[in-house]
């Protein structure tokens, strides 16, 4: 394996030391796919928007398993400060891609585990096909193993993922898996959040068994600095529903990659967002919805607001399979420049092999609209406020589409504390 | 549903008979040795005896060629092309380029008639044809296989001060032209099949409209392949100066061979301030039969630039032959205020394989797109709609609208889109639209129950989901193009 | 003297294409407080473009003229100024704000307008309350408050929306524009009652229309004919009768 280094060159030569020193089988395959293709450039397709010379530019340690309790303490009463009700519910919480007892609430009803006690890399992900699947099957050393048993109603727990990086940058690759078993429900919230400079390359593999419902929704709130690219794989049941939502506000460069696949009749899969950019932040919405059985639907609305020089990516493909007769799949991409520099590059695909379908997308892009404006100016709101009004009300059409009641005034307190409303009403 | 079936067992009897253009002309040939490479190319610049600078353009461009590698990126697949194994050069054995109607060989006359393409002056002007005499007459100029055979109408548009003629000649008798304008729009380099085309074009269509002329009637090019072993590679430039217009019309097709025949043109466009181009294709070539085998590789590069202020261009293209079809032509709206427009129909059956769209690049403040592109997919083809609207930071206030609709006859077919939007402006409006779906059930059974055949309906269905393409089309081409559609998905369309 | 709205020589253009169009060419008008003046005119008079004008709308570029409100100068404040001030504007087409709640929107308009005219603020049970009460009055469904405003709206529940919000800011001086909405006759009862309520001596309004129905409902004090950006004639409600039974060309073609 010694002789892997040779092919790392760019962003990966980082990574170099741990991945020559790997065992086990998976992990070592893994290490060979990528030395092979390396980290992706733009000229991937599936890369086309989004560019990881930022993660070259840093040499991001293994992150150390000691961290300061006080920092991880601070960042969890950051997440709970918007919503503190959210600090009631069972919480799994997760320090530098490692599992943090101290600061976890464990629930019941559910059947947990962790990957650094049992390595179980799960079925879906795709190491060969996904450099950065492949980064993490190498990496990975701990993670989420939840089972929520056939027929059970789990109710909500949220998984947090700190990210505290302090004199060094770190990077961490946290390897989740989550089954929801027959006709059993689970509504899992994803926060994600940290400070300093650290890379977080999350993969989740997520199985929804027949008739079980997974309404997950993942509150991306990364420190400034941090790139934060994920990789979701779920597997769709027979008449089950994986009904998800995600929400981009934080991080320095963050992509959510989404790959769900409706593998048996009457599934539905709904793979909604909203982001919120500024600054440099560049933020990227990626899914591939794979209809693999007829009678699905699946729905998809991601609304994006870029101010200042920040950059939003939506990639959303629908792959309907010959035998995906009578889909119905719909997919609705909006972005609002706020600023003469913000940039929006979408590319919205259907991929349709099966005659008897349903399929459409839209995308609009542009600024406020003006009539708009000029109707609230014309009952005496001030320009700024009329402005914030429609911002808010753009991104919260989509926040609407949370079906999880606690999880949508969770995200809807996270944003007025993020963009606090002057003179709120 | 019965019907679907019945509609799916129609379109896979679908065999060669249904292709009318695929008969071949038996004409002596001049035909340069298989293969490329320089020689080949200055025997072509010898035999269209160029000026020295167009030889060395062709010379850089095919150095250039040399050093590229042909795009992977579409969703096509065919398997490797020999660019060794064709002539680069066939040409009628007459002297090439005859002065008059009536030096043109009667063989070939014959051809361009049963392709229903009219050489004849006179029997056009007398309104023979066409009694109601309001129809305006078409001047044809028709390219058969590598060079351009006979224009007609060369003095009426003389004395309109509109150019049309092969380009072949424009590089001689307009030389200042040529070269103030060949590859400012598509340079050599552009990508792989632009450069291959820039080494060894042989003939295609150049028209010059003066300031301020509306070309006094439309113009037309028909392209023919007919020998064997030959690749077509025409290169078309379109001059249109200030407040000046143009229609322009091209078709094409080609005999039935069990070879593939790479076809891959260079289409250029270049309007200044307030001028306007409208340039539809009815394309035709043949696709193949029923297994896949044989057919055209149409390779082309189609590009517009609206380098004045309201200058406007327009494609419309009603895409129905092919084994594959890779062009995606485009609009570089530069102009303050200019416009750009892209109907398309892709119909694709049996093996075929599409990949089309356009771009439209944004640069000037004000400019405008529009792009309807409908797709209809059946038999076992596939068809891709790819599509690029980016829009430049300077091109405040720049609207674009699409809509990509595609159709789905029977269950072996594929339909994509892929569209790509980038806004880099806060004062652009984008929209972009796109459904798939198949003949709904509920218009067959009305139609039929109304008294339509199935076939009859089907067809009826077909040309009302292209309407918004078709109506674009001059009217003579409006009807062939429906026809065409027909033909095209013949035993699903009847 | 220094009436209530004072209108003189105002000219404005708008920006179409690159190119710019001359719409008003030197409006006079002047409204004394506690009347309702009626603009009629054919298509493209600019009947609605003066609206957009005195609420100051942002396409438009005065070019000439002034325009004042109380002594002040109309033309130049913020459109939030002027709403503060006491103008307001019932829209021809109400703008849809989807996911703007209803009730919030009210809520912030009324707030903003109360502060700028240093009144307390409502908090929100005493605004809900206001605001129910107004619904009620206008027989709006209740759950109005709560949908997103004017979207999904009829044409009826569109105009009994811009009605509630007149009576909820409480203005000096009313602009309904409606000019294409001539067909749907519930419609104009609905505004026409609205400004019938409000009437005072301290309140007036400018009824923009092209036709005579509205004035069933609304009686007026004074006609003014519009045509090619002027007023080209003015008069009592008697004009408007003879306008109804002998059309515009008459009027036009003693003016030209």
């Amino acid at each position: 394996m010694n002789a892997l280094s040779k092919d790392m060159s760019g962003p990966l030569a980082l990574f170099a030391n741990r991945l020559n020193t790997l065992t086990g089988a998976q992990r070592q395959s893994a290490a060979g796919a990528l030395a092979r293709t390396g980290l992706p450039d733009r000229k991937s397709e599936a890369w086309k928007y989004t560019a990881l010379r930022a993660l070259g530019k840093q040499d991001y340690l293994q992150a150390p398993a000691q961290v300061d309790e006080a920092a991880v303490r601070a960042l969890l009463d950051g997440v709970f400060q918007a919503h503190p009700a959210m600090a009631a519910l069972p919480r799994v919480v997760f320090v530098n891609g490692r599992h943090a007892p101290a600061f976890s609430v464990a629930p019941d009803d559910v059947d947990l585990s962790f990957f650094g006690q049992n390595a179980e890399f799960g079925l879906q992900a795709a190491p060969d096909r996904d450099p950065l699947v492949a980064l993490n099957t190498a990496l990975a050393e701990d993670g989420l193993v939840l089972r929520v048993p056939a027929g059970e109603d789990a109710g909500h727990l949220m998984l947090i993922s700190l990210g505290v990086a302090q004199e060094q940058p770190v990077s961490f690759h946290p390897r989740h898996t989550v089954v929801v078993e027959k006709d059993a429900y689970l509504r899992l919230i994803s926060v994600q959040a940290g400070q300093g400079t650290y890379f977080h390359n999350p993969v989740m593999d997520i199985r929804v068994e027949d008739g079980a419902t997974l309404e997950h929704v993942t509150l991306q709130t990364e420190g400034a600095q941090a790139i934060s690219l994920g990789t979701l794989y779920a597997h769709v049941g027979h008449k089950s529903v994986y009904d998800s939502f995600v929400l981009g506000l934080g991080g320095q460069l963050v992509r959510h990659e989404v790959h769900a696949r409706l593998a048996s009749p009457r599934g539905v899969v709904h793979v909604n967002g909203a982001q919120r950019l500024a600054g440099q932040q560049v933020g990227d919405i990626t899914s591939v919805i794979t209809h693999a059985a007829s009678d699905c639907i699946s729905r998809q609305t991601v609304r994006n607001v870029l101010d200042g020089h920040a950059r939003g990516v939506f990639q959303g493909k629908v792959l309907v399979e010959q035998v995906a007769l009578k889909t119905d799949g719909y997919q609705m991409n909006q972005a609002l420049l706020l600023s003469p520099d913000a940039e929006i590059d979408a590319k919205p695909e259907l991929e349709i092999y099966a005659d008897d379908v349903r399929c459409s997308h839209g995308a609009t892009v542009g600024a406020l609209d003006d009539d708009q404006l000029f109707y609230l100016r014309s009952r005496g709101i001030s320009v700024q406020e009329a402005r914030q009004m429609l911002i808010d009300a753009f991104l919260d059409e989509a926040i609407a589409l949370v079906v999880d009641a606690t999880a949508q005034t969770f995200c809807r307190a996270v944003m007025a504390a993020r963009f606090a409303q002057k003179g709120e009403a | 549903m019965p019907a679907v079936t019945q509609t799916r067992e129609a379109v896979e009897k679908l065999g060669q008979s249904t292709y009318k253009w695929g008969f071949e002309t038996d004409i002596e040939m001049d035909m340069a040795p298989k293969g490329l490479n320089e020689d080949i190319i200055r025997l072509i610049s010898s035999r269209k005896e160029e000026p020295e600078w167009m030889l060395e353009w062709r010379l850089a461009a095919y150095k250039t060629w040399q050093a590229m590698q042909e795009p992977k990126w579409a969703k096509v697949a065919y398997p490797p092309i020999d660019y060794q194994d064709a002539h680069y050069y066939a040409a009628p054995r007459k002297k090439p380029g005859p002065k008059s109607l009536d030096e043109v060989d009667p063989e070939l006359l014959r051809t361009y008639e049963k392709l229903g393409i009219p050489l004849h002056e006179q029997a056009l002007l007398a309104g023979v044809e066409v009694p109601e005499g309001e129809r305006m007459p078409v001047a044809v100029d028709a390219v058969f296989d590598s060079v351009s055979v006979a224009t007609t109408f060369r003095k009426t548009l003389e004395e309109a001060g509109v150019i049309f003629c092969p380009i072949s000649e424009a590089v001689k008798e307009h030389p200042d032209l040529v070269r103030k304008y060949l590859g400012t729009v598509v340079p050599a380099g552009d990508n792989f099949f632009s450069a291959l085309n820039s080494a060894v074009f042989t003939d295609g269509s150049f028209v010059y409209v003066p300031k301020g002329v509306r070309c006094p009637m439309e113009l037309s090019t028909y392209f023919r392949i007919n020998a064997r072993n030959t690749g077509q590679f025409e290169r078309t430039l379109i001059v249109v100066e200030e407040g000046a217009s143009v229609s322009y019309l091209e078709g094409c097709t080609a005999p039935m061979r069990d070879e593939n025949q790479l076809h891959a043109a260079v289409v250029e466009l270049v309007a200044m301030d307030d001028a306007s181009i409208k340039y539809s294709t009815v394309q035709n070539w043949y696709p193949g039969d029923e297994n896949g085998r044989g057919g055209i590789y149409n390779f082309v590069t189609k590009r517009g630039a609206c380098r004045g202020a309201r200058s406007k261009i327009s494609w419309t293209q009603v895409e129905t032959g092919s084994a594959i079809t890779w062009k995606y032509p485009s609009c570089i709206l530069q102009g303050e205020g200019s416009v750009g427009e892209f109907y398309s129909v892709a119909v694709t059956n049996n093996h075929q394989q599409a990949d089309t769209g356009t771009k439209m690049i944004h640069l000037g403040r004000n400019t405008r797109s529009t792009i309807i592109a409908k797709t209809i997919s059946a038999g076992r083809s596939d068809s891709t709609y790819r599509g690029l609207v980016r829009v430049q930071p300077k091109a405040s206030g720049a609207r674009n609208f699409t809509q990509c609709d595609s159709l789905l006859i029977g269950d072996q077919c594929g339909a994509h889109t892929v569209p790509y939007i980038e806004s880099r402006n806060m004062n652009a409006r984008i929209e972009h639209e796109a459904t798939t779906s198949k003949i709904s059930e509920d218009q067959l059974f009305y139609c039929r129950q109304r008294g339509l055949s199935e076939e009859d309906a089907v067809g009826l269905i077909v040309n009302g989901f292209c309407r918004d393409v078709l109506k674009e089309l001059p009217m003579e081409f409006a009807v062939e193009a429906q026809k065409l559609l027909q033909i095209s998905l013949e035993g699903s369309v009847g | 003297m220094s009436q209530f709205l004072e209108i003189s020589g105002l000219c404005a253009q708008i920006d179409a294409d690159g190119q710019e169009k001359q719409i008003l060419r030197g409006v006079d008008l002047s409204i004394p407080p506690g009347e309702v003046h009626v603009i009629m005119g054919p298509n493209g008079s600019g009947k609605s473009t003066l609206s957009y004008v005195l609420a100051g709308r942002e396409d438009y570029e005065v070019t000439a003229g002034t325009a004042t409100f109380h002594g002040q100068d109309l033309l130049a404040m913020e459109p939030e100024e002027r709403a503060a001030a006491g103008l307001f504007l019932a829209f021809q087409s109400p703008i849809e704000l989807p996911g703007v709640n209803n009730a919030n929107f009210l809520r912030t308009a009324v707030n903003a307008v109360r502060r700028a005219r240093g009144q307390e603020e409502l908090d929100a049970v005493a605004f809900l309350k206001m605001a129910r009460e107004a619904a009620k009055a206008l027989s709006m469904a209740p759950d109005m408050l709560k949908r997103n405003v004017n979207v999904g709206f009829s044409g009826g529940e569109k105009k009994r929306n811009e009605v509630l919000q007149m009576t909820l800011l409480q203005p000096t001086f009313a602009i309904l524009d409606e000019t294409d909405s001539g067909l749907d006759v519930d419609a104009l009862r609905i505004v026409a009652e609205g400004v019938n309520r409000l009437r005072a001596p301290t309140f007036s309004a400018l009824v923009i229309t092209h036709h005579q129905k509205l004035l069933d409902y609304l009686v007026p004090d004074r006609i003014h004919v519009m045509a090619r950006g002027r007023i080209i004639l003015s008069g009592g409600p008697e004009l408007a009768r003879q306008i109804d039974q002998e059309g515009y060309t008459k009027f036009l073609a003693e003016v030209a």
